[in-house]
Parts: structure tokens; C-alpha cells; sequence
């Protein structure tokens, strides 16, 4: 009899929060659809992890297997890569190369974010906080565990948490760095065609720039290209298809549960994750912000004006970033289209954010 | 457990500044480069 409440007495209060905390993602992926395709599986893992003596997170568990096998070595983050860069489309951004400056600039956010965590942690942690502000899961995953983080579970939850609440945390910023007058402002776009041997040449084209300047980024730069150049090359449909579905379905489930591993009441819940989880906020805003306040500056200096909005695209948040500026803009003026130069901004912003990763990890990691 | 260390802001100010020079710089490169084979690659007008 007394084994039926043996393992009940090894409750602890920690544990029961934790697992609340998974409830809630469970709550959020399916109620609210906030990026269910990771909160959910990270939810669900996360109550796997808090259970006394969980067999799932047992030394030489199944989780720890899928921890050592994807996530410790980065496997996983760069397949999910593959799958991603094989779902986008560089159309729009290369009828207007012009709009990856404004991917360049929303990346600022990780850099102030460094600046302030570095205030309350140390060096390598610091920096795997500010990658928060990439706002790609696959390339915070990658450069938390290369800088051997103790605060991965929080560094996962708050980029992929803040991802999905993209919508509630970028238009404040925007309207409040913005004048009505500049939100109206129109951007007529003019399609023109981009042959597909510019579509081809594009990621082989990038992978050697970035990996030339910025070697750390050879893996992620190189595996998103990769899926981009299976995408357009013309002769791969089914391995396309693959990528962009069955692989990043795959790969997404392995990711979100093993993140789980991290989610462990010791390593959670302690202070240092709500200053984390306010950190990762900042990251975000000050990269709205970044974007928006560039695009204000060339307005300076430019006779044919940009919509400042679009600046706030150059997050990685692909799509959701671009088609929030898109909504705004038809808000102000039912008339301005500004879908096709924020989608452009925005997937500039995943190279970018990919760039910003490398070089973080050029900075801070050991030789 | 952190320390709180406000000096560090300015200690990693310059990472900021070379971090945005440097994705600027490398941007740039993918622009003009970008440009370039759009202007050799484009598609010919009939």
C-alpha cells in the first residue's frame, strides 16, 4: 500500500509550480494558438520533467537521449533550419535588396540586451540571453547551448513565448515611435522579376559572404541556405516538400520536448528567470524599435519616404512580424499594401538575426 | 545566483557597436552583391 503514495510525498511545492507553468504553455498553444507547434510539446515536456522521479528525465532517459542527441551537439535547431529556409520565399527581397538593411537594424536589440544582462550575469550567459532578441528559436537554441548556458530552459521558453506575443508587443512600440502622418505614409510596389538563377545563386551567394566574415555562423547560415537552394533549385520538389513539412513537424517535436530537460524546477525557478523573462521583453522592444527609429533616419536624408513600419519587420519573427505591419498600415490607410516590403523585411531579418548569432558567438566563444 | 555589476554596460558597449558595424557591413556586401547579379541575371524584356 504504501508505495501507491510514496511517490506522492515527493511532491514538493516547486514541482507543482512547474508543472502549473506547463499547463499554462498547454493552455496557451491550444486555447490561445500561441506558436503551439513548441509550446505545447514543451508544456507537456515540462510536466514529464517535475514528476518525482520521472523515468522521462532519468539519467540515460528517453528525454536525455534526445537532449544528447539534438540539442547538446545543436543537431536539432540546424535541421529545424533546413525546414525553415526551405519555406521562404526571397522574392520580395530580391526585387528590393535595399529592404535587408532594415533586417540589420532591428537586430540592435540583442546588443543592448547584451549590454543589460551583462549587468546581472556572467559573460556567456549574458550573451545567451541576448540572442533572445534574434527572435529564432533554432538559432537561441544553437548559441545557448555553443556558450554552455546555465539558464537554457528560461532562454528557450522566453523566445519562443515572446515569439508568439509578437502581436501584443510590437504595435505599442511602433505607434509610439511613429506619427500617424508616417504610418499613412504609402509604398506603391512595383513586382519585378527575379530570374531563377538569381534565386539559386542567393543562398550559395550568402552562405560563403556570412561564413567568410563570420565563421561560427557556417552551421545555422549554411543549413538555412541549404533548404532555401533545395526550394528553388527546381529538381528536388519532394525533398522541398519534405524539408518544409515531415522534417520540420519532425524536428519540431523532438525540439519542444526536449527542451523540456531544462525545464526542471532547480534550474527554473529561481529569480535569475523572471529577470531573464524581463530581458527577453527588452530584447524585443528594443529591436521593434531599432528598426522603426532606422527607417525614421533615412526618411532624413530620402526624398521618396519609407513607411517607418516596415522597420519594425526585421525581426526573425517570419511571418507573424510582416504581416502585423501589413494589418497596421492597412489600419491608418485601407489603400497601403505594405505586405510585399515588410514580408521582404522580414525574411532579411532571419538572415540577419542568423549574422548576429554568428557574431555573438565569435565574441564570447572559448577558442 | 547573479551580482549586479552596472559598470559592465559600458564594458560591453563597444561589443554593441562592433556587433551592428560588422552586420551592417556584411548586409551591405549581400546588397551589392545582390544587385549585381540581378543587374547580369535579370530576365530579358521582349
Amino acid at each position: 500500500m504504501e508505495i501507491i503514495y510514496e511517490n506522492l510525498l515527493r511532491f514538493t511545492w516547486q514541482n507543482g509550480v512547474m508543472i502549473l507553468i506547463g499547463a499554462v504553455l498547454i493552455f496557451l498553444a491550444i486555447k490561445k494558438e500561441m506558436e503551439p507547434t513548441l509550446l505545447l510539446p514543451m508544456g507537456f515536456g515540462t510536466i514529464l520533467a517535475n514528476i518525482p522521479l520521472s523515468s522521462a528525465v532519468a539519467e540515460g532517459g528517453p528525454i536525455e537521449t534526445l537532449f544528447n542527441a539534438g540539442i547538446a551537439n545543436e543537431l536539432f535547431p540546424l535541421l529545424l533550419f533546413i525546414g525553415i529556409g526551405a519555406m521562404i520565399d526571397f522574392g520580395p527581397l530580391l526585387s528590393n535588396p535595399k529592404l535587408m538593411l532594415f533586417g540589420a537594424a532591428a537586430q540592435f536589440g540583442i546588443f543592448f540586451t547584451l549590454c543589460m544582462a551583462s549587468m546581472f550575469f556572467a559573460e556567456n550567459d549574458a550573451a545567451s540571453i541576448a540572442i533572445i532578441g534574434a527572435a529564432d528559436g533554432p538559432t537561441s537554441i544553437a548559441v545557448a547551448n555553443a556558450l554552455n548556458s546555465n539558464y537554457q530552459g528560461a532562454i528557450m521558453v522566453a523566445a519562443y513565448s515572446y515569439m508568439a506575443l509578437v502581436p501584443i508587443i510590437q504595435p505599442p512600440v511602433i505607434k509610439l515611435l511613429t506619427t500617424k502622418k508616417e504610418r499613412m505614409i504609402r509604398m506603391p510596389y512595383e513586382q519585378k522579376s527575379v530570374s531563377k538563377l538569381t534565386r539559386i545563386l542567393f543562398p550559395i551567394i550568402i552562405t560563403f559572404v556570412v561564413s567568410a566574415v563570420v565563421p561560427e555562423a557556417t552551421s545555422l547560415i549554411g543549413f538555412l541556405m541549404f533548404g532555401n537552394l533545395i526550394r528553388e533549385c527546381g529538381v528536388l520538389e519532394s525533398l522541398s516538400e519534405t524539408a518544409q513539412k515531415v522534417l520540420a513537424n519532425l524536428v519540431t517535436i523532438f525540439l519542444g520536448l526536449t527542451v523540456a530537460f531544462q525545464m526542471t524546477a532547480d534550474k527554473f525557478l529561481k529569480v535569475d528567470t523572471l529577470i531573464i523573462l524581463g530581458l527577453g521583453l527588452i530584447a524585443f522592444v528594443v529591436d521593434t524599435a531599432g528598426g522603426v527609429l532606422f527607417a525614421k533616419l533615412l526618411n532624413l536624408f530620402m526624398k521618396k519616404k519609407i513607411n517607418p513600419m516596415i522597420g519594425a519587420a526585421g525581426i526573425s519573427a517570419f511571418p507573424m512580424s510582416g504581416r502585423i505591419v501589413h494589418k497596421m498600415g492597412l489600419q491608418e490607410d485601407p489603400q497601403n499594401f505594405l505586405l510585399m516590403h515588410s514580408i521582404g523585411v522580414n525574411v532579411s531579418g532571419q538572415i540577419a538575426s542568423v549574422i548576429a548569432g554568428g557574431i555573438i558567438l565569435g565574441f564570447f566563444l572559448a577558442k | 545566483m547573479f551580482n549586479f555589476n552596472p559598470m559592465n554596460f559600458v564594458k560591453y558597449l563597444s561589443h554593441m557597436g562592433i556587433g551592428m558595424l560588422v552586420i551592417f557591413i556584411i548586409i551591405g556586401v549581400i546588397i551589392l552583391t545582390t544587385l549585381l547579379i540581378n543587374k547580369i541575371f535579370s530576365p530579358k524584356k521582349k
